[in-house]
């Protein structure tokens, strides 16, 4: 089967330990997770977990499920690229110089649109946010004018489909054991 | 949802420490028995336990290894959850191949280990060891208490996690200030939570379909696991294979699940199975797979399985369902609740040409393999003519409980059960030193039965300290030690897989005879054919411990045998 990417929202309850219980799913099948965002959800006490990888789907499926096996997963559910909406964020520091004399580097900046979001005398951070391919297309761009730092953020995914987590959870609650 | 068994006497309430908590919790959950071995940083736990001695008996083991496997030998005897306690450090990591055997083979399990003061976590303290972290990937749940007024929720959420749906072993680790620590004590047994679905409700559309697909079926055939015991559903599923006249045959996990000589008994599947049930499974048109897991020693190559049948699986747990053998009709529910609705709706059928398929096949295979082992003309005596002469001495009302290799396998291809939770073995993890404190925790659970312990020469010498405990507390095990002076099951390897480059599989042995003698336990040692018989009797009428030693064949092999990579049809008699 052909490896593609794909996005795995994993919802848990917040909960210490949680992300290991998370990752070691993955890394006991050898696959490596390209990249991870964790942050809250709009349900208190629910964590999200939103995680890429390249696999196949049928790999894909099998984690899910013992993902959604641990105890405190609530849901869990993968995605591909079509039925997501996602970005991450780059942040670039640059020398300030290269960006004061008017020149290509900030032409570059421009026509990213990218922000800066400081100026000291020594260097700028700029920040752009996007699909990995327009982040980095601004890096390789930069890249010859000096980059000092550079880093990107994990991907962050909002799912197309409608049914939400929150009625995932009452329907959860609701059930008696 | 499961019942939480409550005894007469109701725990304590009100102001007590962490430890008392601990115990309290443990009390309020049933247990009257459990296993361990005391260190630092469980003390505070172990000085409450003094307290309460008459309600909570702890089983002290000679190696937390042999308590936590004297706990799933109690569980698995019982079908109650067993309780096993540690200090942190390396009294837990010893628990961890248990927890790990627990886990691979649902063994519902509660360990309780000792940390460091909580001020002291993550800072290379004395015996400090992240055992939360370490045992993550070998437990169905785990949690670190720091507080002491965690300790009642985060037990009764143990044991609940623990017994229900698919079960297995969980870690409560509870650091020493929060053992010492006061806290208002009040128990509430543990209901439920949001993201924790044990029983998947069943869909009576998903029955009906594999209902269909059966009643239609010309060469049903059933394989059964462990689930058929953890959901106690033995009755069901006779009623169900009797109904629609399937043939069925059994996992390892799946032994005495049914009887050995029920009429649709086909025996074991799996690498050292029977010839029958591993040829035809690539026969059958419908292949029925209730509460088991399509375990790689049952399948073989997988590209070369059942490819000609349709699969019904009924299982509790969604992530098996087409994770190694495609499934056209999941049933994802408990094996109890699924055949009982299943068992409404299925045709009274017999399948007499097909099942007869399989004794001709079975036919070969005694004439070939079977006969020979149980009634063997070499001068040595077999593995097979040992546990026969058990089968015939017995009322087959034994608890049998196996150690991991040859032996294992032909205990398990050889022993007549006739009682659900009879056969008490490491299947998924395969754990050599398993059997003799599981054997303990089995006898110590079912004291009223006569519990034989079979056990290789190697495997015999990885917990063998656990005769300490057998003494100490007059564990009546009968232990048969097969002796063959090989760890024989990798010696088979070498000499089928490896041009008998026997590497580091020559065992020079002591006099197990002197060793077993010295914890006060009767011993005989049988060598010659014409003792067999009368050692036996003499083992199983003995009152109390008694150790059997029988010199087998040193170069015997277990037959029938799926060389891995092969096809279950590829089955070898030799």
């Amino acid at each position: 089967m052909k490896k593609e990417r794909y996005t795995i929202s994993v919802f848990t309850e917040d909960i210490v330990g949680m992300l290991n219980r998370v990752t070691i799913i993955f890394t006991r099948r050898k696959i490596n997770i390209e990249s991870i965002a964790a942050s809250e959800s709009e349900i208190p006490n629910i964590h999200r977990y939103t995680l890429v990888i390249c696999e196949a789907e049928d790999m894909v499926k099998k984690v899910v499920l013992q993902l959604e096996k641990q105890v405190e997963v609530v849901k869990a559910v993968y995605h591909k690229d079509s039925e997501v909406v996602y970005q991450e964020i780059a942040l670039y520091k640059v020398p300030t110089e290269v960006l004061l004399s008017g020149g290509e580097a900030e032409k570059i900046v421009r026509a990213h649109h990218a922000r800066v979001l400081s100026v000291e005398p020594a260097f700028t951070v700029i920040e752009k946010t996007g699909h990995k391919d327009e982040t980095q297309a601004l890096f390789d761009q930069l890249e010859p004018y000096g980059m000092l730092e550079f880093v990107r953020s994990g991907r962050v995914a909002i799912t197309k489909p409608m049914k939400t987590l929150k009625s995932i959870v009452e329907e959860l609650e609701k059930v008696q054991y | 949802m499961d019942t939480i068994e409550v005894k007469d006497t109701m725990p304590k309430q009100g102001l007590m420490t962490g430890s008392q908590a601990v115990v309290q919790s443990i009390i309020a959950e049933g247990v009257n028995l459990m296993f361990g071995y005391p260190g630092g940083a469980i003390m505070p736990v172990y000085d409450a336990l003094y307290d309460v001695e008459q309600e909570l008996t702890h089983v002290l083991a000679r190696h937390e290894q042999g308590a936590v496997h004297a706990a799933q030998g109690y569980a698995r005897a019982t079908g109650k959850v067993g309780v096993c306690i540690a200090t942190s450090g390396p009294g837990a990591t010893n628990l961890i191949t248990g927890i790990a055997d627990a886990q691979i083979d649902s063994t519902p399990l509660v360990c309780i280990t000792g940390q460091v003061a909580s001020h002291l976590l993550g800072t290379d303290a004395f015996q400090e060891t992240d055992v939360v972290g370490i045992s993550m990937p070998v437990t169905k749940w785990n949690f670190q208490v720091t507080r002491a007024e965690e300790i009642p929720m985060a037990i009764a959420k143990a044991f609940y996690i623990a017994r229900s749906g698919k079960p297995g072993p969980v870690l409560v680790d509870i650091t020493k200030d929060a053992q010492f620590e006061e806290v208002d004590f009040n128990y509430v047994p543990f209901t439920g939570m949001r993201s924790y679905r044990p029983k998947p409700k069943l869909n009576l559309d998903s029955v009906k379909a594999a209902a269909n697909l059966i009643n239609s079926a010309k060469r049903p055939f059933i394989l059964f696991g462990q689930g058929i015991i953890l959901s106690k559903a033995e009755r069901e599923f006779k009623s169900f294979i009797e109904k629609t006249g399937i043939p069925s045959a059994w996992t390892i996990l799946g032994l005495s699940a049914l009887e050995s000589d029920h009429y649709l008994n086909v025996g074991m599947l799996g690498m050292h199975g029977n010839y029958a049930p591993n040829k035809l499974t690539n026969e059958c048109d419908v292949l029925i797979a209730i509460g088991m897991r399509f375990d790689d020693r049952i399948t073989g190559d997988l590209s070369r399985y059942a490819k000609q049948a349709k699969v019904v699986h009924i299982e509790i747990d969604p992530s098996e369902v087409s994770k190694n053998v495609h499934t056209n009709i999941p049933v994802i529910a408990d094996a109890k609740e699924a055949l009982l609705e299943l068992c409404k709706i299925v045709d009274q059928k017999s399948h007499t040409d097909w099942l007869q398929k399989f004794r001709d096949l079975e036919k070969e295979e005694y004439e070939l393999v079977i006969g020979n082992e149980l009634y063997p003309s070499t001068e040595k005596l077999t593995m097979g003519e040992v546990i026969n002469e058990i089968n015939i001495q017995s009322d087959h009302n034994n608890i049998v409980v196996t150690d991991v290799g040859q032996h294992q396998m032909m205990s398990c291809r050889y022993f007549k059960f006739k009682q659900t939770k009879s056969m008490i073995t490491s299947g998924g993890l395969g754990t050599m030193g398993f059997c003799l404190p599981a054997a303990i925790g089995a006898k110590m659970g079912q004291p009223n039965k006569q519990v034989v312990a079979v056990i290789g020469d190697g495997g015999f010498q990885m917990t063998l300290q656990e005769l300490g405990t057998m003494f100490q507390y007059g564990v009546d095990v009968k232990i048969v030690v097969l002796n063959n002076e090989f760890l024989g099951m990798v010696r088979q390897w070498q000499e089928m897989f490896f041009e008998k480059r026997y590497a580091s599989t020559t065992m020079v042995n002591p006099d197990f005879q002197r060793i077993v003698s010295g914890y006060g336990i009767a011993t005989k040692k049988v060598v010659k054919r014409e003792e067999l018989a009368e050692a036996i009797k003499e083992m199983l009428n003995h009152k109390g411990a008694y150790f059997l030693e029988a010199i087998v064949g040193k170069e015997n092999n277990v037959f029938p045998m799926v060389p891995t990579g092969a096809s279950v049809s590829e089955i070898r008699l030799k």
